[in-house]
């Protein structure tokens, strides 16, 4: 059967090195992907306003979309997305009058949403559904030797009705990396959040986060930081710059998608990694583990 | 030297906080000021008022103040403070609400002129940033 795959707006833009990397990843599990036709916007940010009906539109249409494909769930790999979309789908099952309202104004729709649909994200899968033991199967070139800082950042973790580990020391990542043959470190910061929105109109505070977000996973010698969310990405590593003018004791380090670290061990070919789009070029810290 | 103390703000109950509890769904007396939210707060360093303060603030209903913090501007909605505080309460609904209340007033009092960015900055951040700022900065 195959699984449907969201996307989402970044992975199709700045982030086609998550999107690719998820893809080709998927094939090596032997996962038939199958992308949503017509998705839009997940809406990007969850409407905490308990009276904005308005922007839980988006995501309900994304609903729509899987259950036109005849499928009762589907998958993201991006945080954002994840939490969105799983926000929207709890708070219209929780609340009929906002689904009603909902539905109504989207006439023009030939399926009606009913709450059917369920959300996954792809770590959630990967542990879930493929398991860390099958997984580890799989590798062809184990990531020996490099250690990894893992970042889940807000959105995999809170709040908890849609967190799929502990929220304050997820692990299923750290797992991961395990299986793919790597070393996980410990990292105190890994659910800090990385300064989010604020990348547009207020950097310096970013940057302020990623010196501190940055520091701690150098302080633990890792060669790189992984992340799900392109936000926290773009954060992490095109800010980077600006945190060095902030401390100039800072250090470099490239961040990655968990995606790339898999499609590396699987041995998929370079136009499945896209290390090119990366602002901290990996190559350089990959090959010191001879990994590149 | 006569001294006065002027207490005339405080309005416990009033529409203003029955509207901040409407929007945010949060029953603000529940707080019991423990200071969790702000302890583990990673914006607090940049903002004004702290959150456990901009609780106190919404339950004595002091309006001119909690709208012109910077405080509300500056919390990204990353749900520390709601995932840590022991009375359940949703400290992030709240300042969306306080948000919402300037956005919502029909001054188009937006936090964010994407105009004033430079091509160069529009071309390099990716759709996620942008739209989730013109979401929470912008009416």
């Amino acid at each position: 059967m195959k699984l449907i795959y969201y996307p989402g707006c970044t992975l199709k833009n700045q982030a086609r090195n998550f999107d690719v990397s998820t893809v080709s990843s998927m094939a090596e599990l032997d996962v038939e992907v199958e992308e949503l036709a017509r998705w839009n916007c997940c809406g990007t940010v969850h409407a905490l306003a308990s009276d904005d009906v308005m922007h839980r539109m988006a995501p309900v249409t994304n609903l729509i979309r899987v259950k036109e494909a005849n499928a009762s769930e589907f998958m993201t790999s991006c945080a954002m997305c994840y939490n969105t979309l799983k926000r929207a789908n709890i708070d219209v099952k929780k609340r009929a009058d906002a689904l009603e309202t909902i539905n109504q104004f989207l006439y023009l729709e030939e399926t009606k949403y009913a709450g059917d649909v369920d959300v996954l994200h792809l770590l959630e899968y990967l542990r879930d559904r493929v398991g860390f033991d099958k997984l580890a199967e799989k590798v062809k070139k184990p990531l020996t030797g490099l250690r990894v800082a893992c970042y889940y950042g807000c959105l995999l973790v809170r709040p908890k009705e849609v967190a799929f580990d502990d929220a304050e020391n997820p692990v299923v990542m750290e797992n991961l990396i395990s299986a793919l043959g790597g070393t996980p470190v410990p990292f105190p910061q890994k659910t800090e959040c990385c300064g989010a929105h604020h990348t547009v109109g207020n950097p310096e505070i970013v940057a302020e986060r990623t010196d501190k977000i940055m520091g701690s996973a150098h302080e633990q010698a890792a060669d790189l930081v992984v992340v799900s969310c392109p936000l926290c990405a773009f954060n992490l590593d095109f800010r980077q710059d600006d945190a060095r003018r902030l401390n100039p004791d800072f250090h470099h380090l490239p961040v990655l998608y968990f995606t790339q670290l898999m499609a590396l061990a699987f041995g998929c070919d370079d136009a499945s990694l896209r290390f090119d789009l990366h602002h901290i070029d990996p190559l350089p810290a990959l090959a010191a583990r001879g990994l590149a | 030297m006569n001294t006065t103390l002027c207490i005339s703000s405080i309005r416990p109950g009033s529409p203003f906080v029955a509207l901040i509890e409407k929007i945010s769904g949060q029953n603000l007396l529940a707080c019991y000021q423990c200071g969790k939210c702000s302890a583990g707060c990673p914006m607090a360093p940049h903002m004004d008022v702290l959150p456990n303060q901009i609780i106190r603030l919404a339950q004595l209903g002091m309006k001119e103040k909690l709208l012109t913090t910077r405080s509300i501007w500056v919390c990204v909605s990353c749900m520390t403070c709601n995932s840590r505080c022991p009375k359940d309460i949703r400290i992030a609904e709240v300042f969306e609400a306080l948000r919402e209340m300037v956005l919502r007033d029909g001054s188009r009092d937006d936090r964010l002129d994407v105009r004033e960015l430079s091509p160069e900055a529009r071309g390099a951040l990716p759709p996620i940033a942008m739209i989730s700022a013109m979401r929470k900065l912008t009416s």
